[in-house]
């Protein structure tokens, strides 16, 4: 072994330890600036480490040319619009970002691939090497293209507005991963020939597909596990990229990106009281009726001044956002009614769900950026407790979340899910657009009980005439 | 590659994956998304691999060059961008007793 080789290894051991040190400091909300901070420091070892390398050196001028463009445009393209990017489009872009991710190392594992084509004796031939490259090209493309539906879904693109479903989904996807895997044992069997370039085209081809099929038929509700997910393949992806080159900073820093990954997607499945696999193997149910449908009630409509007169009476007021408050981009006038009602000697809380919105944690991003202090922003177990002794709990733009069908209707599909018990609040306002249901379709009986009242409109609008009412 | 290096491999993904586990399980719900973002930046890790395949391959095999090229420039994409908007969100994390002043 020659020194640099051993110098670059040491390189590769300090920045998988920032990585780690960046993670630990980044779960902890007073350090984890500073560990996102780490984390981009041991990234840029990693890469200097790399350059430097052995591998990277014998490639030449032409190597380092390239190499040093593509990271400069890499680095322009990705400062520019993460400068620019809204708060309120953030889940599409992390969607998209962690799309970026999967196709490199995708691409990665075909380019090794192309390096046993060539002649070169970095990559092997054995069946391990060839087992992990395959698994990389099928990991990274389903994290490609399942990312790219996730983006267009979460961006409102009109051909994915509508949920669309698949017949027998199950078994067209089952069939396609096993397309994939027979490309993978085809490429094992023969690498340096032709089978093996059929292989490699088999599994590029059916993964793309199969990342397409899986998120195609996910409502927007279910947005937060799926991203959560494609989070996870794509860290997966870059370590299995590692395994072809014996690379220990890919598998530890792109493994510690899978664990992460899978962690949120089950903190989100156990807030959704589902099962991952029945969120992706079940087809969802279209409006399941309710069992106590005798008793139809009309939902009580309450003007704003009237609203206002009931809330300047208030001692404690809790909000309830979910995505309505991120498409009517409320998240300011909400701050602005915090305000004055902080002024009126209120007090003020937030309860939030954990799958409000459309990816973990988007309603503490949103406030956050409406300058409401995480103090503030409190989670459903935190609040419940203190439902019953709140005057007001106003929803906005939250449906599922609030739906007391989750405690005590057994027959509801939404039944054993946690919820903010907002209706048990002494009043409940609920802002909302019109007289539709949420993304499940399912009725919220919360509407129209006694003690709730709805305020239809654009929830921005209803709440700047809050605040406009408060001020005269 | 021998018997020995592949243990070794495995033997570190195994390990990292419980470490990862240990780090993030207790991490408070409003920090989700920064996490989210913050490893999906650490994930364009893949740009050391991409460097790697494309350097090795300029020599042997243009296609797989250009490949290699590709892949350094969206993991790049993916690295830069994800670390400034997760900077950029913390940065909106604030504690009562900041905004006053």
């Amino acid at each position: 072994m020659e020194f640099i080789d051993f110098f670059c290894i040491f390189l590769y051991m300090i920045a998988s330890v920032f990585f780690i040190m960046g993670i630990k400091k980044l779960g902890k909300a007073d350090t984890a600036r500073k560990g996102n901070l780490m984390s981009s420091i041991g990234m840029g070892i990693a890469v200097i480490s790399v350059l430097i390398s052995q591998d990277v050196f014998d490639g030449g001028l032409v190597a380092y040319i390239i190499i040093i463009l593509a990271i400069a445009a890499g680095s322009v393209i990705g400062f520019i619009w993460a400068k620019k990017v809204e708060m309120t489009g953030m889940p599409q872009l992390v969607a998209l970002f962690n799309g970026f991710g999967g196709l490199s190392s995708m691409l990665v594992a075909i380019s090794q691939y192309c390096a046993i084509r060539g002649g070169s004796y970095a990559v092997g031939t054995d069946a391990f090497t060839s087992i992990t490259l395959g698994l990389t090209i099928l990991i990274g493309a389903v994290a490609f293209t399942g990312s790219l539906i996730a983006w267009a879904k979460l961006a409102g693109l009109k051909m994915f507005k509508k949920n669309i479903t698949i017949p027998g989904k199950n078994f067209i996807n089952a069939g396609i991963l096993a397309t994939a895997v027979i490309g993978i044992i085809l490429y094992c069997i023969a690498p340096e020939d032709v089978l093996g370039l059929v292989g490699i085209l088999v599994t590029t081809l059916s993964s793309l597909a199969l990342g397409v099929t899986l998120v195609i038929t996910i409502g927007g509700g279910d947005m937060p596990v799926i991203i959560s997910f494609l989070n996870a393949l794509s860290g997966l992806a870059a370590a299995f990229a590692g395994f072809p080159i014996g690379n220990t900073v890919l598998i530890v820093s792109g493994c510690l990106v899978g664990a992460s990954g899978v962690i949120l997607t089950l903190i989100m499945c156990k807030a959704m009281n589902k099962s991952f696999a029945s969120l992706l193997f079940k087809t969802a149910k279209k409006k399941a009726s309710s069992a106590a449908e005798g008793e139809h009630k009309e939902p009580k409509a309450m003007s704003v001044e009237d609203a206002f007169l009931i809330l300047e009476a208030a001692k404690s007021v809790v909000f309830v956002p979910g995505y309505g408050m991120a498409v009517a981009q409320a998240q300011h006038a909400v701050k602005e009614l915090c305000d004055v009602l902080e002024e009126n000697g209120c007090e003020v809380n937030f309860a939030i769900h954990p799958v409000a919105g459309r990816m973990p944690g988007h309603m503490n991003v949103l406030l956050a950026e409406a300058n409401v202090p995480y103090e503030q922003l409190k989670t459903a177990d935190e609040m419940n407790p203190q439902m019953p002794n709140t005057d007001i709990a106003i929803v906005i733009g939250a449906n599922d979340v609030v739906n007391p069908a989750a405690i005590n209707d057994e027959s509801s599909p939404l039944y054993g899910m946690p919820i903010v018990n907002a209706y048990e609040a002494r009043t409940v306002f609920v802002l909302k657009r019109g007289q539709g249901t949420g993304f499940s379709g399912i009725e919220n009986p919360l509407f129209t009980m006694d003690n709730t009242v709805m305020i239809y409109g654009d929830a921005k609008q209803t709440v700047s005439q809050l605040v406009v009412e408060f001020e005269n | 590659m021998d018997g020995q290096t592949i243990m070794l491999l495995v033997f570190v993904f195994i390990i990292a994956a419980f470490l990862g586990v240990e780090l993030i399980s207790k991490v408070p719900s409003q920090l989700h998304t920064p996490l989210m973002s913050g490893t999906n930046a650490i994930s364009g890790i893949t740009i050391v691999g991409a460097i790697a395949a494309c350097a090795i391959n300029v020599d042997n095999h243009v296609l797989g060059m250009i490949l290699g090229g590709i892949a350094i420039l969206f993991a790049t994409i993916n690295v830069i961008g994800g670390y400034f908007v997760t900077d950029r969100m913390l940065a909106m994390f604030k504690k009562k007793e900041d905004k006053k002043k």
